[in-house]
């Protein structure tokens, strides 16, 4: 895989906790979204109902995938649209290249997506030398500095607008000042270009309905609406599980996202794009296509525990609250998805449980993320099934496992636990100071380097309960 | 009142006074205490670690241990947790065992939660009022733990506790919802992560300028402390057991 680090996750997290400016731009951002999350909590009566509902609407829609897709495939294809199904990442960038080719496409404008980035779209468009313009502020911040999105709300969250001036003065060949203002003056001058250019519009896909065909698109910017309807030609891409059956269900979606993304009560654009533009129609795309992305998706709905993963709504509360992304941000987890929901779905879409799979130690599994989900997915439980995957498949450490073995025939006989705690009360002598460890052999020294370990008592409860009791 | 102790194992090798304290708390309350031989470890460590087949034995020995106990009291929310959470799930195959799971998930207690909401007894020093005055005169703040906090709900008894603890003075803590960093496992596999975390929380500690910070589970507790310690700072940390044990004291 092309797309895969070089270095394991101890040796990314390291290096991202010594990123000082990345690390104070990601704090002060999650700790606004998430305290935003819980304003919009508290002014929301029966907010927990709201969740239930969602969960509801998700897990029947992701239980009746097959007849959701189905009745969507024909609705759009009932109002003049193409559809597409993509098995794996490289078959949905055929697909879209195709599209783009055959309408001799030179410029493309792009609204956010993160499915997009999933398939590496623009890589594999630009080889085929198009050009590809993201026109989302922060997605368009990425492109210029040739990075990808830590966060899938906030794509450009470990950027300070001291670094965003910084690449916007080098575009603009004169100096930007980093206030809010002449940075957003600045895109949406250079932007407004490429809508009025562009051959064709990508999107991604908030939530496609079924029984219509419509796609929506939830925005702060209003680019998603310039892209979907300037542009003749009009490509969406959505994961296969971003599908709802009805527009009453995306009212109840609707009410869930926004408020737990960044704590509004609806975005600034909300577009429901009914394409391709009919007869009596002045504006939108004249043509349609809608590419739906397997990529490993089917393996997570093959699996009823992590089936729920694909109940997600990509709101990002479970990143705004977990307490390691807020320390290493998105970069250090090596994914395109990140944070826990990325830690959990990485490995299917990769079909990697081995190098993959170790995204599932990213965590304390303190189940902030669980509690803060706007569906209720219990992350913390399918990080811990995919820790059991990999016990079962044998990827874990072969010294982890003997230890655990060993573990296990000790605690299992308290005769033999209590020998075991006295003679680690023993063993410890040698690194003992003051009542710790200050400094322990490995693998104690992980711990030991940040910490001092507590040395062992000398007579452990259960005895001095004996010698009282006797 | 009878109760049985499940001490878990990282109170009976490394806070035994912790357990004592625990006792002298109790017996005080009169409650009538008995400790079960043949208990080691809930299995935790195995538990979220993905090693469900040798979780399961020692969760099996624990089970067998309170079979006969009318109630169980545990100074430690986080195993508490991984009993309610996981053993229901561990042992969805073995109907023995599951049964059991369930007997003892409806008897066992946390400390906090067992002063406050099985014996009623919020204030100690109300309940001997000559003999055992309740006083703990010092600035304290409190690390609420995240499975006490999301998982067992009763981050909110020590709240209760120490509002009649006569001359504390109480601060709260920012960011209290956020995890320590210890995590178990995590805290040796991802050591860098776990550090940036515990280090946030410390932070947070010292700026309440507090004497004392207080907790309910030992294993966050041991965290944080370690920590301090290395910083040479002079704040302690404390079990709630231990609080309340001096301050009866005093």
């Amino acid at each position: 895989m092309s797309h895969r680090p070089t270095v394991h996750l101890r040796e990314r997290s390291k290096r991202a906790v010594k990123d000082e400016q990345m690390r104070k731009a990601v704090e002060k951002a999650v700790d606004r979204l998430s305290g935003n999350r819980l304003k919009a909590e508290r002014e929301m009566p029966n907010w927990d109902e709201w969740r239930e509902q969602g969960k509801r609407i998700r897990k029947h829609t992701v239980n009746h995938l097959d007849y959701y897709l189905g009745q969507l495939a024909e609705s759009v294809r009932n109002k003049g649209g193409h559809i597409y199904f993509a098995q794996t990442a490289t078959e949905a960038q055929e697909i879209i290249i195709k599209i783009c080719k055959e309408k001799n496409a030179k410029l493309i404008a792009k609204s956010k997506s993160m499915v997009t980035e999933e398939i590496h779209l623009n890589l594999a468009l630009e080889k085929e030398n198009m050009k590809v313009v993201e026109t989302d502020l922060a997605e368009y911040i990425l492109q210029l500095a040739g990075e990808t999105p830590s966060h899938i709300i906030v794509p450009a969250i470990h950027k300070n607008r001291y670094q965003i001036a910084e690449l916007f003065s080098k575009v603009a060949g004169q100096k930007i000042e980093p206030d809010t203002p002449s940075l957003t003056t600045f895109a949406r001058k250079t932007l407004r270009k490429t809508f009025m250019a562009a051959d064709v519009g990508i999107t991604g896909c908030n939530f496609a309905i079924a029984d219509t065909g419509a796609i929506s698109l939830v925005t702060n910017e209003g680019n998603a609406r310039m892209v979907t309807s300037l542009p003749k030609v009009l490509i969406s891409v959505m994961g296969m599980e971003r599908v709802l059956p009805t527009f009453e269900d995306l009212e109840v979606m609707l009410s869930l996202l926004p408020r737990h993304a960044t704590g509004q009560k609806l975005t600034s654009y909300i577009s429901v794009v009914n394409a391709p533009r009919s007869k009596d129609e002045g504006d939108g795309a004249e043509e349609f296509h809608l590419v739906i992305v397997d990529n490993g998706r089917s393996k997570l709905l093959a699996d009823e525990e992590y089936r729920q993963a694909l109940h997600c709504i990509r709101c990002g509360a479970c990143f705004n609250v977990c307490p390691v992304y807020r320390q290493i941000g998105g970069h250090a987890y090596g994914s395109v998805y990140s944070g826990p929901i990325g830690a959990v779905i990485t490995p299917f879409l990769q079909d990697d449980f081995d190098f993959w799979g170790e995204l599932a130690y990213a965590t304390t599994l303190c189940g902030a993320c669980s509690a803060a989900c706007a569906v209720k997915i219990p992350l913390h439980d399918l990080l811990i099934n995919i820790r059991r995957t990999r016990v079962e498949l044998g990827f874990t450490h072969p010294l982890e496992k003997m230890g655990f073995k060993m573990w296990r025939r000790i605690f299992k006989i308290p005769g033999r636990y209590k020998f075991a705690m006295k003679f680690g009360s023993f063993a410890q002598r040698p690194f003992m100071n003051d009542g710790y460890i200050q400094s322990g052999p490995p693998p104690l020294a992980n711990w030991t380097n940040s910490r001092y370990f507590p040395a062992a008592a000398d007579k452990t409860f259960r005895e001095i309960w004996q010698e009282k009791n006797k | 009142m009878k109760a049985s102790i499940f001490i878990t194992c990282i109170c009976d090798g490394i806070y035994p006074r912790v357990g004592e304290a625990m006792v002298r708390v109790l017996e005080k309350q009169g409650v009538e205490l008995d400790f079960p031989s043949g208990q080691t470890c809930c299995g935790q460590p195995a538990l979220t670690s993905g090693y469900w087949d040798d979780a399961r034995e020692i969760a099996k020995t624990l089970l067998d241990s309170f079979k006969d106990s009318s109630c169980v009291v545990t100074p430690a929310g986080s195993c508490l947790a991984a009993i309610k959470e996981f053993y229901p799930v561990l042992f969805e195959k073995d109907k023995y065992y599951y049964n059991l799971s369930k007997e003892l998930i409806g008897k066992i207690h946390e400390f906090s939660e067992f002063l406050v909401k099985v014996l009623q007894a919020t204030n100690v020093r109300e309940r001997y009022p000559y003999r055992y005055p309740y006083r703990f005169p010092y600035r304290v703040t409190y690390h609420s733990s995240c499975h006490p906090r999301r998982f067992l709900g009763i981050d909110q008894h020590m709240y209760t506790l120490l509002k009649n603890v006569k001359d504390l003075d109480f601060v709260p803590l920012a960011h209290e919802d956020q995890c320590c960093g210890f995590g178990g496992t995590f805290s040796v596999k991802m050591p860098e992560i776990s550090e940036a975390m515990v280090d946030a929380k410390v932070a947070d500690i010292l700026n309440t300028g507090a004497d004392v910070v207080v907790g309910t589970d030992l294993s966050c507790l041991m965290n944080i402390d370690g920590r301090l310690r290395k910083q040479g700072s002079k704040v302690r940390v404390m079990h709630i057991a231990e609080l309340l044990d001096e301050g009866m004291r005093m």
